[in-house]
């Protein structure tokens, strides 16, 4: 918590923080990032795997692989997302499974089951973008801004 | 009766003449497995959807307690339930279906033991002779409403906790055969500003705490009276820090009476679970399942259950608001 939000608390208030603090498990941060780097490679070694199948029995260039590897990906994801299966293996990957794009076709299958129940179009289209939503809406703005900075760079003549 | 600054002695002593336990397929797999009276494997339960699913729990905890009691429902005065979904749904379509005249309860968590109070107090007051507790919580449901969905591939911290998939429904009643309700204390809603709802172990501690001290202060008790202690879900991380601040502030509960349903309910190696159990159900499978059915046979005398609830709201979650608690005590006994 950082020391701005702390001020708002009474003394009792941050004491008893502190004294529970002591008391928690903290997060295996360490062991997470391993866990995440292998298999986040692990994933992107299977990928790597699918885009030279692509190249080599179709003919693909290495740019143009890129888009059926993806979509490659994310159908196995969303199949394990259906099958139940997903959330247990990201328990156990965190950043590992949620980085790739296999978690962003993830939020967005999850939500889309979940949402079944109140219908296709409140339900699944209304929820689908619920989490990845915001990736989607500040990645495009971001995009535009640095787009933005590129031409004026270049207008300057500085690029 | 009121005794002190805010716990009732109940002087008729209302019994629970009847409890069941429903539960889903990770309480089946859990170490109380034995002590409910049906379990399903399925998480939807034949339903179309999670909240029809934890209705569904309610109307069969509460079917299988008006029976036990050989009672029918036209005997029973008042159903007091409540869970945690929106509006408290699954509660009133139960109520829809039992037919009996009803008072939705929200006291989140802690809800069990505010409808138990309040059941005892009806009947201690003679303002009904029958009262139907009931409480249900659902994983699938819980995650839905205040988490993110449940495919949802995101990593949780240590502390966090598993709502139970059950319900839990006792039969308070004015006469009969049974462990009697004896005292009740209502607790204040505390808060000590904590924010993470992966953590509310931590958070709800000091409610417990606060009417743990409430009331042995108001009855002028020692916590050696009690056979068991057991708060609702505060799981192992909030469990800890309870029994370290109960020290700190110099009332020291001996370890083995003082215990979680949270803790219980699960068994320590269970995937998934984390730090224990959460969730309206869990200290009422645990209380009206696990530790009525022991006093039944006789191995559990005085029970204490301080049931804590963290009053949160995804809405309020994400408008940065802490979360306030609040923990309410009541001693049964045979």
């Amino acid at each position: 918590m950082s020391d701005k939000k702390k001020k708002k608390l009474s003394p009792t208030q941050q004491e008893y923080q502190k004294f529970a603090q002591d008391r928690e498990p903290k997060r295996p941060i360490v062991l997470n990032c391993v866990r995440a780097f292998f298999v986040g490679g692990l994933i992107c070694v299977i990928a790597q795997g699918i885009q030279m199948f692509f190249m080599t029995y179709y003919h693909f260039s290495q740019e143009n692989a890129g888009n059926p590897t993806g979509a490659v990906i994310i159908i196995i994801t969303v199949l394990l997302t259906g099958f139940g299966v997903f959330d247990h293996i990201a328990q156990w990957a965190g950043a590992g499974t949620i980085i790739p794009v296999t978690g962003f076709a993830n939020t967005i299958a999850s939500a889309s089951i979940e949402h079944r129940s109140e219908g296709f179009v409140l339900g699944v289209g209304g929820n689908m973008f619920k989490l990845a939503g915001p990736v989607i809406v500040y990645g495009v703005f971001s995009a535009f801004v640095v787009s933005l900075v590129v031409i004026m760079l270049r207008a300057l003549g500085v690029m | 009766m009121l005794h002190g600054h805010q716990s009732w002695i109940f002087d008729s002593k209302p019994t629970i003449i009847a409890s069941a336990a429903v539960g889903g397929p990770h309480e089946a797999r859990g170490s109380l497995a034995d002590d409910f009276d049906l379990l399903h494997e399925d998480i939807w339960l034949g339903q179309e959807s999670f909240e029809k699913a934890e209705r569904k729990l309610q109307e069969q905890a509460s079917e299988l307690a008006i029976k036990k009691a050989a009672l029918k429902k036209e005997d029973i005065q008042f159903l007091l339930s409540g869970d945690l979904i929106n509006q408290t749904v699954p509660s009133s379509f139960a109520a829809r279906t039992l037919g009996v005249p009803f008072l939705g309860l929200y006291g989140a968590c802690s809800t069990s033991m505010e409808g138990l109070a309040l059941a005892a107090q009806l009947v201690d007051s003679k303002f009904a002779k029958h009262v139907l507790v009931c409480t249900s919580s659902h994983n699938a449901a819980s995650e839905k409403q205040y988490r993110y969905p449940t495919e949802y591939g995101a990593q949780k911290p240590p502390t966090a906790q598993w709502t139970v998939t059950g319900a839990g429904a006792a039969l308070v009643s004015d006469q009969g055969e049974g462990p009697k309700v004896t005292s009740a204390t209502i607790g204040r809603v505390i808060d000590m500003g904590l924010s993470d709802p992966f953590n509310m172990g931590a958070a709800m501690a000091p409610a417990a705490v606060d009417t743990i001290e409430a009331h042995f202060r108001d009855l002028n008790r020692e916590p050696s009276y009690y056979d068991v202690i057991a708060t609702g879900d505060l799981g192992r991380v909030g469990h800890r820090i309870a029994g370290d601040l109960l020290k700190k502030h110099g009332l020291e509960i001996p370890e083995e009476i003082f215990t979680d349903c949270g803790i219980l309910i699960y068994k320590e190696d269970q995937p998934v679970v984390l730090a224990g159990g959460s969730g309206c159900a869990c200290a009422a499978t645990t209380t009206f399942g696990h530790f009525l059915k022991r006093m039944r046979k006789g191995d559990l005398k005085k029970l204490l259950v301080v049931a804590t609830g963290a009053l949160l709201s995804p809405m309020s979650f994400q408008q940065k608001e802490s979360i306030p608690c609040v923990a309410h005590a009541v001693s049964i006994e045979l």
